[in-house]
């Protein structure tokens, strides 16, 4: 009992990281009906970028770690929301009227620029980070098994419901939301009453990749470490996530991402941790075969 | 940034003074700062900072503002050059090749394909002293030949397989587990690698029947590494992390290659030479690839191939014309997978060792590149492709860490300028030229007995 306790802390504590980088699938999906593949590569740029802003930091003297942890934060959702918007540009914006698989194709090779970019750049050898949020409490004990919450996942939970909270409003309340949702419905007819289609999709990519960021900032503080290859995992269980949770849909994104991260955590609890990527990706292929509109997902339904 | 921003379009025309084409203004200028501010946004912290681990373990980041100037200017100046050429001629690439010249190079292509394949023969011949050259001659044939076998699944059908390498992993383990286990020759196990793996396209094929393009992408992407995992982690058969190694080298038909009394020298009449072996095996895959590419090619002009076509083209118009589009799918990966396989076969035999690293998302990613490049359908195109690409990775050496990235860029550049490959363009094979009337009488049949 305790054990299984601990192990859906754990869980949902990763979803929550999954949940946001699949956000940005979802949200991609839902407009321009593409795979953005190369954005599992922009949530590892976001945790390099997070990593370095924060050594620069302290280079420079800043050594109040929630203040540091702050500006980490801005400047990474900064700078990785210009990568998602130069990615778009770039590589997607040219393809919209060309061949059904060009986008994803792009998206590939898109994907295996940005991973070998950061390994020009930075090295191929893992970056450690001593852990900088340390404490937690110890909710219960019972059977030799004490039951503890870090603060660390206090933090990445929290700030992944605000963050959906936020997002929620944005889409449901705000000009940009009713535009996105617009694009999302019909991308001529909203172009024909006169929403800037680019825009709106280039503001898409911006809002996915940062919030794509946060994730990259919370899976650095949350394991500590990072290499130029986390991105093809995490982007391949986040869209998992979003297909679980029918892609196309905001709260399907984040039901998905928790329930990812809870099989994964549970299915290495009690089963094999060498296979746990395998259950990933069977679950990818069953959920596409047997409830292709996932769970939250309908058919013609208000998606973003 | 974007094209649309010309400062003209922005304000309207004045009424009467037309608008003078060509005009060179700030615009340039704007969009070049504009471009250079983009760079130095991205690569401020990427590239103007290095993170390496210190003696004691922690991270220590060293500048290199100096690079960074570097690359913004040069983004700032290119994208200035770039602004400028197109206002002033607007023209693409293929405008700047003139039409008799064109002809001429279509009428060249089926020569070229000829002198490549003659080429390919004579290579050992050629180069018999050169091992090196002669490795990687096997290396570009044996990529060629995964190009052809993925150009089926791709180039033909239109299905985007990324887990190709699920195959050649398949192909290569059942070789080497039915060598070691069983003692069988290489001529017994190769047709059974094919089978296996063809087995294996089926195993994918059948689940992935409904999905839509690039779901069915995912799938596959997926399916390649659930293999992958399965070899890296069933240790009893596989043996894991640590492969399989000393898998049965290949023999002249019975005969070795080894200076024993019996061997392929021997037998021949020949000095032993460690040589005959690799130029066997050259042999070997050129043939494995010519067949591919014999059978690819009649396969186009049969039922089967058209229907391929067709699904690529326009799935929905395919089922309506009465085509079975599951067929027709599991057909394309079952063959691609089988080709995929030998080629899998041929690899452990070359080798000698396997393990689950040679069979990463890395290498799918690098075989769909050559199709891509090289023109996805056209059979010439994957030979150019591949001899360009990995001919190309040996030149720049020195550049080896920059050489994923600038194919992953080429990737993208392809799709965008050249989007039916760069080396060659492979339409329908068969067309319908003429434009049918329909009788009035028959559209309206078709209606009264439409539901509404």
């Amino acid at each position: 009992m305790e054990y299984f306790v601990q192990q859906l802390i754990n869980g949902i504590t990763l979803g929550s990281i999954y949940g946001l980088i699949a956000i940005g699938y979802t949200m991609v999906y839902g407009i321009i009906g593409m795979i953005n593949f190369a954005h599992g590569d922009i949530f590892m740029v976001g945790a390099f970028l997070a990593l370095i802003a924060f050594l620069v930091l302290v280079a420079i003297g800043v050594s109040a770690v929630p203040l540091a942890l702050f500006i980490v934060l801005l400047v990474s959702m900064a700078l990785t929301a210009l990568y998602g918007w130069t990615v778009e540009r770039i590589a997607y914006r040219p393809l919209r009227h060309s061949f059904r698989l060009a986008p994803l194709i792009s998206a590939i090779g898109m994907s295996i620029v940005l991973q070998n970019y950061v390994q020009v750049a930075q090295g191929a050898r893992v970056k450690p980070l001593p852990p900088l949020i340390q404490g937690g409490y110890t909710l219960f004990e019972g059977n030799g098994f004490a039951v503890r919450l870090s603060n660390i996942q206090i933090i990445v939970v929290v700030t992944t419901l605000v963050l959906m909270a936020g997002f929620s409003f944005l889409v449901a309340r705000t000009r940009l939301g009713r535009n996105m949702r617009a694009c999302e419905q019909d991308l001529k007819m909203a172009a024909l009453v006169g929403i800037d289609v680019d825009r709106t999709i280039s503001l898409t990519f911006v809002l996915g990749a940062a919030l794509a960021a946060v994730a990259g900032l919370m899976f650095l503080l949350y394991y500590g470490v990072v290499d130029f290859f986390i991105g093809f995992l995490a982007g391949v269980k986040a869209f998992t996530a979003a297909v679980l949770g029918g892609i196309g849909s905001l709260p399907g994104a984040m039901l998905g991402g928790i329930l990812i991260g809870l099989i994964e955590t549970m299915w290495s609890a009690y089963f094999s941790i060498e296979y746990k990527d395998v259950a990933a990706f069977s679950i990818l292929i069953i959920v596409l075969i047997f409830l292709p509109t996932g769970i939250l997902g309908r058919p013609e339904v208000e998606k973003v | 940034m974007s094209r649309e921003s010309e400062p003209a379009k922005k304000r309207p025309p004045h009424p009467t003074l037309p608008r003078l084409r060509g005009r060179v203004g700030w615009g340039p200028l704007k969009e070049a700062a504009i471009a250079a501010l983009v760079a130095l946004g991205l690569f401020v912290l990427m590239i103007g900072v290095r993170t390496d681990q210190g003696p004691t373990g922690a991270l220590v980041i060293t500048t290199r503002f100096e690079l960074l100037a570097k690359i913004v200017a040069a983004v700032f100046v290119g994208r200035l050059l770039w602004a400028l050429t197109r206002r002033q001629a607007n023209v693409s690439i293929g405008d700047l090749v003139p039409a008799s010249v064109k002809a001429a190079a279509s009428g060249v292509a089926v020569y070229a394909a000829a002198a490549f394949l003659v080429f390919a023969l004579i290579v050992p011949i050629v180069f018999y002293t050169n091992r090196y050259l002669l490795d990687l001659a096997i290396l570009i044939v044996t990529y060629t030949m995964l190009g052809f076998g993925l150009n089926i699944v791709v180039g033909l059908a239109g299905l985007l397989d990324l887990g190709y390498v699920a195959f050649y992993a398949v192909g290569a383990y059942s070789y080497a587990l039915i060598a070691q286990y069983f003692g069988l020759s290489f001529w017994i196990c190769l047709p059974l690698a094919g089978i296996f793996a063809a087995f294996a396209g089926l195993l994918l094929g059948f689940p992935v029947l409904r999905l839509r393009g690039d779901y069915l992408a995912i799938v596959t992407l997926g399916f390649g590494e659930i293999i992958r995992l399965i070899l890296l982690n069933w240790q009893n058969l596989t043996g894991g992390p640590n492969g399989i190694s000393g898998i049965a080298r290949p023999s002249f038909f019975g005969l070795p290659f080894n200076s024993t009394d019996n061997g392929f020298a021997a037998t021949f009449g020949l000095q032993y030479s460690p040589t005959h072996r690799v130029v066997f095996l050259y042999y070997l895959i050129l043939a494995l690839a010519l067949v591919t590419n014999w059978v690819t090619l009649r396969l186009r002009r049969l039922p089967i191939g058209r229907a391929w076509e067709a699904l690529r083209e326009d799935e929905v118009a395919c089922r309506a014309l009465g085509i079975n589009t599951t067929n027709t799918k599991l057909t394309a990966f079952a063959m691609g997978a089988m080709f995929g396989g030998f080629a899998g076969a041929f690899f452990a035999t070359r080798q000698g060792f396997i393990s689950p690293e040679s069979f990463t998302f890395g290498e799918s990613a690098l075989v769909l590149a050559i199709v891509v490049l090289g023109g996805m359908g056209s059979q010439l195109g994957v030979a150019v492709a591949a001899t360009v690409m990995l001919g190309g990775f040996e030149l720049f050496r020195e550049f080896e860490q920059y050489r994923m990235l600038v194919f992953g860029a080429a990737m993208v550049a392809i799709v965008i300028y050249r989007p039916r490959g760069l080396v060659a363009t492979r339409t329908p094979s068969v067309f319908l030229h003429e434009g049918k009337d329909i009788p009035a009488a028959i559209v309206r049949d078709a209606r009264a007995e439409t539901p509404t």
